[in-house]
């Protein structure tokens, strides 16, 4: 990695800035994640052209489209099975998606699953804001219980989804969790996902300030940030802080990893003898 | 594969997706046409695609839309249940413009139905399946060799069109096998997607380029273009601007009319001077055939008109054959999609007479025969 990688990134270079500003809500984490992605994007040398953004729907899927690069908006769930296809169809293309906790873990979760089975070459950004933004706030499967949504008007009564924990168990190769706060952490991590040879998955803890924050009262969005810090536990890091509305206190850094064969590079190592190109 | 074969419809397809240029299939398993997905798993990697099954019929449907906004051309294919599934993504890529082709193998429905059991209930979902007015090609074929011409011109009018196009047949169809001519696929006229070119500054994804059809960027060239299934601009960026909406839809909605010399195509035998004309597709097509030239020789002026692009439906050359005929009759298993169709393209209603079934049996030619003589006021004993 380049120690001095901040110095030369200018995230102009990588934005469509006829687009701005943007439409994300003050507060929203959703900006440093694609700061995060395009620095680390910097870091990896990666020609804006050779890169494809592939997103679902909800906020984070509103993201790419400010991205100066070829950016896919598809349908909600389903950018892991579009990217599935474009990876395949063009491995000369580095494919990333970004995705949401509800475009992810709800609708998009059988996709998820064998996403990470199959270990295809792509990075996954899920944005974790613990709510359904764009649709005004209901609740999602990391929203936390006993939270205070649109459609949890008593408080959340399910438990949450450790998105980390379902990856690596369905087999990705990589599995990381970053946090806006510390964003030269998350780039570091991104820029690992991206280099990793298989199935990144990378959960950013974000945060949604406007409509999550407002409605369970929990202040300005700096005041969030602070709080989620203090619920994480990086992974150079000592003992679990218990949190209210978190089962137990939350891992950051590269949460596993391994160099299981890529599945695009194992379909054409498969391939008879006749179709050699 | 060429030359004289004895094939079965499903593999006739695979094997004209292969000649057509298809280089991705993203599959999932169904009756009545996994036989599709199972012979393109043998022949794509020999020919150099990718073959994937996918978790699920809707990722599947996004699997083939995402290769081919890489360039690649990609088929995928299914049955009833599975189409529905797909309708989202289906809409997507006719919003996009991004070329795909479907196979749907008709099954008896509603839902889980008769998986093995033929039907041609699916008429109207190939037409409006997808939430939204959209543009859509529906191609229908009726023996083992159309399927063959068919899924190329799929391919092709896909491409030249960058538009879905659903390949929609009955399991009769699909299973039925018959001695076809393959031709040597090195012959077979592939059409390609119009690319951009020039300058990225000039630049418009969705530009109206007059022909109705904007050229496509491809991923690695340095247009780095958006793609969404919002209502976008000629930018492709997403727009709300009433004025920008309309003439994306006009466009969207208008760019099939703007070729019709090439998306029309019917068949017809004795229909130009039928007292009743028969109206069918598929498996009931061919019924149909026989029992008109069974009415002749028994002195009833019978015809048929048999669209093989369904969708959108050629409107023209139906409206003038059925206006010399004195009664039009609809034979399909359903109970009576096309049927609404015609009555509304036959000036009264009352002319237009239906034949239905779905008992998951295929509707025979003597029962097709009675129904036209009776129109034709023979009936018979």
């Amino acid at each position: 990695m380049d120690a001095f990688s901040l110095d030369t990134f200018d995230i102009r270079d990588y934005l469509r800035e006829e687009l701005l500003p943007h439409f994300m809500c003050p507060g929203c984490g959703h900006g440093i994640a694609l700061r995060a992605l395009l620095w680390a994007v910097h870091e990896r040398a990666i020609p804006k052209d050779r890169l494809a953004v592939v997103c679902g729907i909800g906020c984070s899927g509103r993201v790419g489209a400010y991205i100066d690069a070829n950016t896919f908006h598809t349908t909600h769930g389903r950018p892991l099975a579009f990217a599935t296809g474009l990876a395949l169809a063009r491995p000369d293309l580095e494919v990333v998606v970004i995705t949401g906790d509800g475009d992810c873990l709800a609708i998009g979760g059988n996709h998820l699953i064998h996403a990470c089975r199959r270990n295809l070459n792509l990075t996954c950004l899920m944005l974790n804001n613990e709510i359904y933004g764009m649709t005004g706030g209901q609740v999602s499967p990391t929203t936390g219980e006993g939270r205070l949504t649109s459609t949890t008007p008593q408080g959340n009564a399910e438990p949450t989804f450790d998105a980390c924990a379902l990856a690596a168990a369905a087999g990705a190769s990589f599995v990381g969790r970053g946090m806006t706060l510390q964003t030269a952490a998350l780039k570091d991590l991104i820029s690992e996902g991206l280099a990793h040879q298989g199935f990144a998955f990378i959960e950013v803890i974000s945060d949604c300030t406007e409509i999550f924050g407002r409605k369970n009262d929990l202040g300005s969005s700096p005041e969030i940030i602070l709080r989620q810090k203090g619920s994480m536990r990086p992974d150079t890091y000592g003992n679990v802080v218990d949190q209210p509305f978190r089962a137990r206190a939350v891992r950051t850094g590269v949460l596993s990893r391994s160099d299981r064969p890529e599945y695009g590079a194992a379909y054409r190592a498969a391939l008879p003898d006749s179709a050699a190109p | 594969m060429t030359g004289r074969q004895n094939l079965q419809g499903n593999q006739a397809c695979a094997l004209a997706a292969i000649a057509a240029g298809c280089r991705f299939f993203g599959g999932y398993p169904i009756t009545p046409s996994s036989e599709i997905a199972e012979r393109m798993s043998h022949e794509l990697p020999r020919a150099g695609g990718v073959f994937i099954q996918m978790e699920d019929e809707i990722a599947s449907m996004a699997a083939v839309i995402g290769a081919s906004m890489g360039g690649v051309k990609a088929m995928t294919a299914t049955s009833g249940p599975g189409f529905s599934l797909k309708q989202e993504n289906l809409g997507y890529a006719a919003m996009t413009e991004v070329p795909c082709v479907i196979v749907n193998v008709m099954r008896g429905g509603p839902s889980t139905g008769m998986p093995t059991r033929p039907a041609q209930g699916d008429i109207m979902q190939s037409r409006w399946g997808t939430h939204g007015d959209h543009p859509i090609i529906v191609l229908t074929p009726c023996s083992v060799k159309e399927i063959y011409d068919q899924t190329i011109r799929a391919f092709n009018l896909s491409e030249v069109l960058r538009t879905p196009v659903v390949v929609l047949y009955d399991e009769t169809i699909g299973h039925l096998v018959e001695t076809v001519d393959l031709p040597d696929p090195a012959s077979v006229g592939r059409a390609h997607r119009k690319w951009a070119t020039g300058p990225r500054e000039d630049y418009l994804p969705y530009a109206d380029t007059g022909d109705g059809i904007p050229a496509m960027a491809l991923p690695g060239d340095g247009y780095r273009c958006h793609t969404t299934g919002l209502t976008h601009g000629e930018s492709g960026f997403p727009t709300q601007k009433p004025d920008e909406v309309a003439a994306l839809m006009q466009r969207l909605l208008g760019k099939l009319d703007q070729h019709r010399a090439i998306v029309d195509q019917f068949e017809t035998l004795h229909a130009d001077d039928a007292d009743v004309l028969v109206v069918a597709i598929g498996i009931t097509a061919r019924a149909a055939h026989r029992a008109v030239q069974q009415a002749r020789q028994h002195g009833v002026r019978a015809g048929l008109f048999r669209p093989v692009t369904l969708w959108p439906f050629p409107e023209q050359a139906f409206r003038d054959h059925a206006a010399r005929a004195s009664k039009v009759l609809v034979a399909e298993m359903n109970a009576g999609q096309l049927s609404l169709e015609i009555e509304r393209l036959c000036a009264s209603p009352g002319k237009v007479a239906r034949l239905t079934r779905v008992t998951g049996q295929p509707i025979g030619p003597a029962e097709i025969l009675a129904s036209i003589e009776d129109l034709a006021g023979h009936g018979r004993i």
